[in-house]
């Protein structure tokens, strides 16, 4: 009883802590730029490939893990500056479509290079699972908390001990008053699309080696990072770490005590009830609208 | 003036759709055309939601889905008339949309696309997870459409219903536009709380409007699942949702023939990339965000403004 309850616990909190990093990069391209970036699935999906193939190459993974997440992270940049950027005074949809229409390119991209098959990265250190109270507990699962959580712990410090992270904060806030005392706003955007783009690939490659990787993972985690960003209140990182938690928690009790065919509608149907008795999410400022 | 523009461009059309048989070369291009004319109804539908009206919607292909396995369950399944089928998926759709139009409607931007992509992923898995009904993955298969005890058959005569539906559709969309219920809907876009305040009320035209498009894909569902013959989950997927709403934003928001450029254009242009075979995914990404970043309002009000009309 207690066992099963263990067991569905950790998994759901493995695969929460990638949601949360996907959430993440949702928020941190949402603060600088006011832009959804429906791209930011597609980070993880490279994360987790490019890993696979520099490990192929037979780089050792001490190389070619911080390599994929330096790569992607150049990619970000890369999409900012090609087609982010040139459309920054359009309307909301167009930008809506502009990061559908990357997505299709980076997923398309991969498809070509990769093909369709599923990969599968080695876990980190070994399969033989930890027993707690009866559960059982793959070791990956702990490489994906515990790195989830370092990764945030260094974001927060970022934020709040680095002149860049501040300058992030302040565009955030206010862009025209940041602008004013000297933030770059185009160096914030750049950094935005970089840091949500790593932050990506490293939840793309610690969750590879549990749910595998293919051409086509991003989409569905795209989504659900989504999901778990507007969950905690869009622009809010707390509220997209915890919206992520919840998510993946909620997400394996529905699939063990409930129905597991309808695992992946659960975040969907969450947020829809959020939106009926909750509309600012659950960490959303009230912050009065400006007509 | 506007009237008379309009009716300009309803009789281009109807004479563009009544030449078009003449250019096509075989039953290839006929079935094109008639997905494009099928395409261009719901985009002209979610046109109104988007371009006129400001709300968005990232999972309208669930009501297309609705509308298809209404058609294929019951009348393949249970025997129905297709009108009839088509009439009950018209009013699950009604009334689904209705019930979730108030408090989705009631958020705005990124939570409205949020709460309808969540409705139409959901809805996308239910088709694909009760198979008892629906075939699961595999499809149902759809028996041919039929009104009034007359089959509708060949590629031809196919082509002739969606186009003379497209004509209507076109007629009904233009008049609404340059209905006070148009202008209130035009309202609620430009400056919801001026709109408010000579008496519109928000939430009642918006929901009215959603529920309109809603409908109207709903049909168009019903209608594709008879002329394929054939329906997958893939019908509601959300890649279908984000194909209709990159048909309103290519072809223009806000502008009817935009829509109806959209439609096509998006129809056909998979087509002509599948020459770049295994690419076709990535090439259509491409034209894509090329077209969003020269073109950021579309394809019909860029050029016509360039045209300088």
């Amino acid at each position: 009883m207690l066992a099963e309850f263990l067991q569905f616990l950790f998994s759901g909190l493995t695969v929460g802590a990638t949601y949360a990093l996907a959430a993440l990069g949702f928020t941190i391209v949402y603060n600088a730029s006011n832009v959804i970036n429906f791209a930011q699935g597609e980070f993880l999906m490279l994360g987790g490939m490019l890993a696979v193939f520099l490990l192929e190459i037979g780089l050792p993974s001490w190389v070619a893990l911080p390599a994929a997440i330096l790569l992607v992270a150049a990619i970000g940049v890369a999409v900012e500056r090609l087609a982010i950027r040139p459309a920054r005074d359009a309307e909301v949809v167009t930008l809506v479509i502009i990061t559908l229409g990357v997505s299709l390119v980076l997923r398309g991209a991969i498809q070509m290079w990769r093909g369709t098959a599923t990969h599968a990265l080695p876990p980190f250190s070994g399969d033989t699972p930890i027993m707690v109270a009866g559960a059982a507990l793959a070791p990956q699962s702990l490489w994906v908390i515990g790195v989830a959580a370092a990764a945030v712990a260094l974001l927060w410090w970022f934020f709040e001990r680095t002149r860049w992270g501040k300058a992030m904060v302040a565009t955030a806030s206010n862009r025209l008053a940041a602008r004013l005392v000297g933030v770059r706003i185009e160096v914030v955007l750049m950094l935005s699309f970089a840091l949500s783009a790593a932050l990506g690939a490293l939840g793309g490659i610690i969750v590879a080696p549990i749910t595998l990787t293919s051409f086509d993972v991003g989409i569905m985690l795209g989504l659900k990072g989504f999901v778990a960003a507007v969950l905690g209140g869009l622009g809010s990182g707390v509220g997209a770490v915890a919206g992520g938690l919840l998510l993946g928690v909620l997400e394996a009790m529905a699939a063990g005590y409930v129905s597991s065919s309808y695992k992946d509608a659960v975040p969907f149907v969450v947020i829809l009830l959020l939106f009926m008795f909750l509309p600012r999410g659950m960490f959303g400022a009230h912050a009065p609208e400006r007509v | 003036m506007r009237l008379g523009s309009r009716g300009v461009g309803l009789a281009m059309t109807g004479i563009g759709l009544a030449i078009l048989p003449l250019l096509l070369p075989n039953a290839f291009w006929y079935d094109l055309a008639t997905r494009a004319a099928i395409n261009a109804v719901v985009v002209i539908g979610l046109n109104l939601l988007i371009g006129y009206a400001g709300q968005i919607s990232l999972g309208h292909a669930g009501f297309v889905g609705i509308g298809a396995y209404a058609s294929a369950v019951l009348t393949s399944r249970l025997g129905w008339p297709p009108i009839a089928a088509m009439a009950a998926g018209a009013l699950a759709t009604a009334f689904l949309a209705l019930l979730v139009a108030r408090p989705i409607l009631r958020l705005r931007g990124h939570a409205l696309a949020m709460a309808t992509l969540g409705l139409g992923i959901i809805l996308s898995m239910i088709f694909t997870n009760e198979s008892q009904w629906t075939g699961g993955p595999d499809g149902i298969v759809v028996r041919p459409f039929s009104l009034l005890g007359l089959a509708i058959a060949g590629e031809r005569q196919w082509y002739w219903l969606c186009a003379a539906l497209l004509l209507v559709t076109l007629w009904a969309a233009g008049n609404l536009v340059d209905s006070p219920f148009g202008r209130a809907m035009r309202a609620l876009h430009t400056a919801e709380p001026a709109a408010k305040a000579v008496g519109v009320d928000p939430a009642a035209v918006k929901a009215s409007i959603f529920v309109l498009s809603a409908v109207g894909a709903s049909l168009m569902g019903s209608l594709t699942a008879h002329y394929v013959g054939f329906v997958t989950p893939q019908v509601a997927s959300f890649l279908t949702s984000v194909e209709l709403l990159t048909m309103v934003v290519v072809g223009g928001m806000a502008s009817l023939a935009g829509s109806v450029v959209g439609a096509a254009v998006l129809t056909v242009l998979p087509q002509l990339l599948t020459r770049f075979e295994g690419a076709e995914t990535a090439a259509f990404g491409l034209v894509l965000v090329a077209t969003m970043i020269a073109m950021p309002r579309g394809l019909v009000p860029t050029l016509r403004e360039r045209l300088g009309r």
